[in-house]
């Protein structure tokens, strides 16, 4: 995206040889198009299903035959309160686990395309492994270790554990960033007598925090939808995905449908928000 | 001095994140290999033995699962391979201006929390849902047939799950190709068939391998489809693993069908690798 705006700012002028022909829509194009369309319903239809039963009035406890229209889940979202419980103690294992992660995977990225160091590739290694491992395979042996240990799983395991596997994603994504990122500006600003820090504070970081924030986001989303490792690590804890899950068999409040269309709307804003930031750094 | 003191700045930037990564994910695995060599019961406490006859119980006993699971994972990637290529492919050559919304689309259904996407299927496919009753209609479906509970609803909720994780590295590797590149085997009279077999897919296959394995690992794992979108003629290994650390808490065994589960996934990429023929797809 970095290259096509830049493009777009110098607005180079256009060469003098003669302009591409004009694509026409040719008939392979609209069934590219009409395949692509339906894969994209396939991808929406579950949501839309979430979507609309947020505003069911299930007869009995499953929330999976439409009976009639009613905003009585979105006037109480918290009517239930396993599930408001459920809900705060997501949003505060992410908090701290997005938070931890961001600075433990922030300083590994510096430290891997900053510095070329002895190590460097054993790093990297180590940082895709957690990426090829099943969740089952992670989450079962936090487990064990835990028991060998003797630490009780709780809150604080699951926090461990979130903060694990998102140290990778977040390494990812600001290594992305940070691979086109110009480090003689750091040398410039050294020259004109600023220290490392200073350098650090005043021209590395405002360039490459949107690569933080978008690595933030993402741990961010990875935890609050993390079930599998949690499971094996959350003790007598109950996470929302947590509760979803038990849920499926005892009883559906549609209230998980509103919580799950809140969580969605919030992301759809979130993002939007972090592109048009993105795209004002460019200008 | 000073100089001595510079190399270390990276060791000292990577060290907390690193840490993390082998404290709780490294030596986690090594306890599990040694639980899954390990005696004894919960109430008893473990012992380690070196006992190899819990991983040859685990494949004599579980055989039929472990087959079911790559089955399933197998053919999940094959079908998200068939839906995302072709969105992939319209995206980033005909995607235009619209591009970033597009691919923000395909993205988007994917902050919802995993499990309230699961159950948005049961209650698509469910047995009084609209879906059942119109494959009924058309005689699609026997008057007592049902798509919930069975295979086709277990791999149709892998796919979904894991169809974003196919579409984005193909997209990347997509979107490198320079369309130039089209125009010139075009010039030289391939047809638009041609041009794309010998110039487009040989360029996409790093993408096509990336979401292949993105998708196959965590699919083979996966236990939360095979248990709320089918039966237990539809378990699969990470059912099985769960079960035996969470309900029966055989440790041991467990264990050792992880490791298994892990040895069988490396050997798959390893085959996979070997089959599309070139070593450097990773890089």
């Amino acid at each position: 995206m970095s290259a096509e705006l830049a493009v777009e700012e110098r607005a180079v002028p256009r060469p003098a040889w003669p302009a591409p022909r004009p694509r026409r829509w040719r008939p392979g194009d609209v069934l590219l198009w009409g395949y692509a369309a339906l894969g994209l319903v396939y991808l929406f239809l579950p949501i839309g299903v979430m979507v609309l039963f947020s505003f069911n009035r299930p007869r009995g406890r499953f929330n999976f035959v439409w009976q009639e229209f009613s905003l009585d889940a979105w006037a109480h979202p918290l009517a239930v309160p396993a599930l408001a419980d459920a809900m705060v103690l997501s949003l505060k294992v992410a908090a701290i686990a997005t938070t931890a992660a961001t600075v433990f995977g922030t300083l590994i990225a510096l430290a891997l395309i900053r510095y070329r160091f002895r190590g460097g590739g054993a790093v990297n290694v180590l940082l895709l492994l957690p990426l090829t491992t099943p969740e089952v395979v992670m989450g079962s042996s936090l487990l064990t270790l835990f028991l060998t240990w003797g630490i009780p799983t709780g809150f604080l395991t699951i926090v461990i554990a979130h903060i694990m596997f998102s140290i990778s994603y977040v390494v990812l994504t600001v290594k992305a960033r940070l691979r086109g990122f110009d480090w003689t500006l750091e040398e410039a600003a050294m020259d004109l007598g600023a220290n490392e820090w200073r350098t650090f504070r005043k021209v590395t970081l405002p360039l490459i925090y949107p690569g933080i924030l978008a690595a933030g986001l993402l741990s961010f989303a990875l935890s609050l939808d993390d079930f599998i490792i949690t499971l094996f690590n959350a003790g007598p804890e109950v996470t929302f995905p947590l509760y979803v899950w038990g849920s499926a068999r005892v009883a559906v409040p549609p209230q998980i449908n509103v919580i799950g269309t809140t969580i969605l709307v919030l992301t759809v804003v979130l993002i939007g928000l972090s592109l048009v930031v993105q795209r004002r750094r460019y200008r | 001095m000073r100089g001595r003191l510079r190399a270390l700045v990276p060791y000292v930037m990577a060290a907390p994140g690193v840490a993390w990564l082998v404290l709780f994910f490294l030596v986690p695995i090594l306890t599990l290999a040694q639980t899954s060599l390990s005696r004894g019961t919960f109430f008893t406490g473990f012992h380690f033995a070196w006992d190899w006859r819990n991983y040859l119980d685990a494949l004599t006993t579980f055989d039929q699962q472990f087959i079911r699971s790559f089955e399933y994972a197998g053919m999940a990637t094959l079908i998200a391979l068939a839906v995302g290529y072709p969105l992939a492919y319209a995206i980033a050559f005909r995607g235009g201006r619209y591009k970033t919304l597009l691919l923000a689309l395909v993205v988007l259904p994917f902050f919802t929390t995993y499990l309230i996407r699961t159950l948005a299927w049961m209650t698509i496919l469910a047995d009084e849902g609209p879906v059942v009753k119109a494959l009924k209609v058309l005689h699609l479906l026997p008057a007592d047939g049902r798509l919930l509970a069975t295979t086709i609803a277990v791999v149709g909720g892998l796919t979904y799950n894991f169809l974003p994780f196919m579409v984005l590295p193909i997209y990347v590797a997509l979107e490198k190709i320079e369309p130039e590149l089209v125009d010139a085997a075009r010039d030289l009279y391939a047809s638009s068939f041609r041009a794309f077999r010998r110039v487009v897919l040989p360029l996409s296959m790093p993408g096509v391998f990336a979401g292949s394995l993105l998708t196959f690992i965590p699919a083979a794992g996966d236990f939360i489809n095979a248990q709320l979108l089918g039966t237990s003629r539809q378990t699969m290994i990470g059912n099985v693993i769960q079960s035996q650390f969470l309900v029966l808490l055989d440790y041991p065994t467990a264990a050792a069908l992880s490791f298994l589960l892990m040895a069988a996934i490396l050997l798959a990429v390893f085959v996979y690798a070997r089959l599309l023929g070139t070593e450097q797809l990773t890089g």
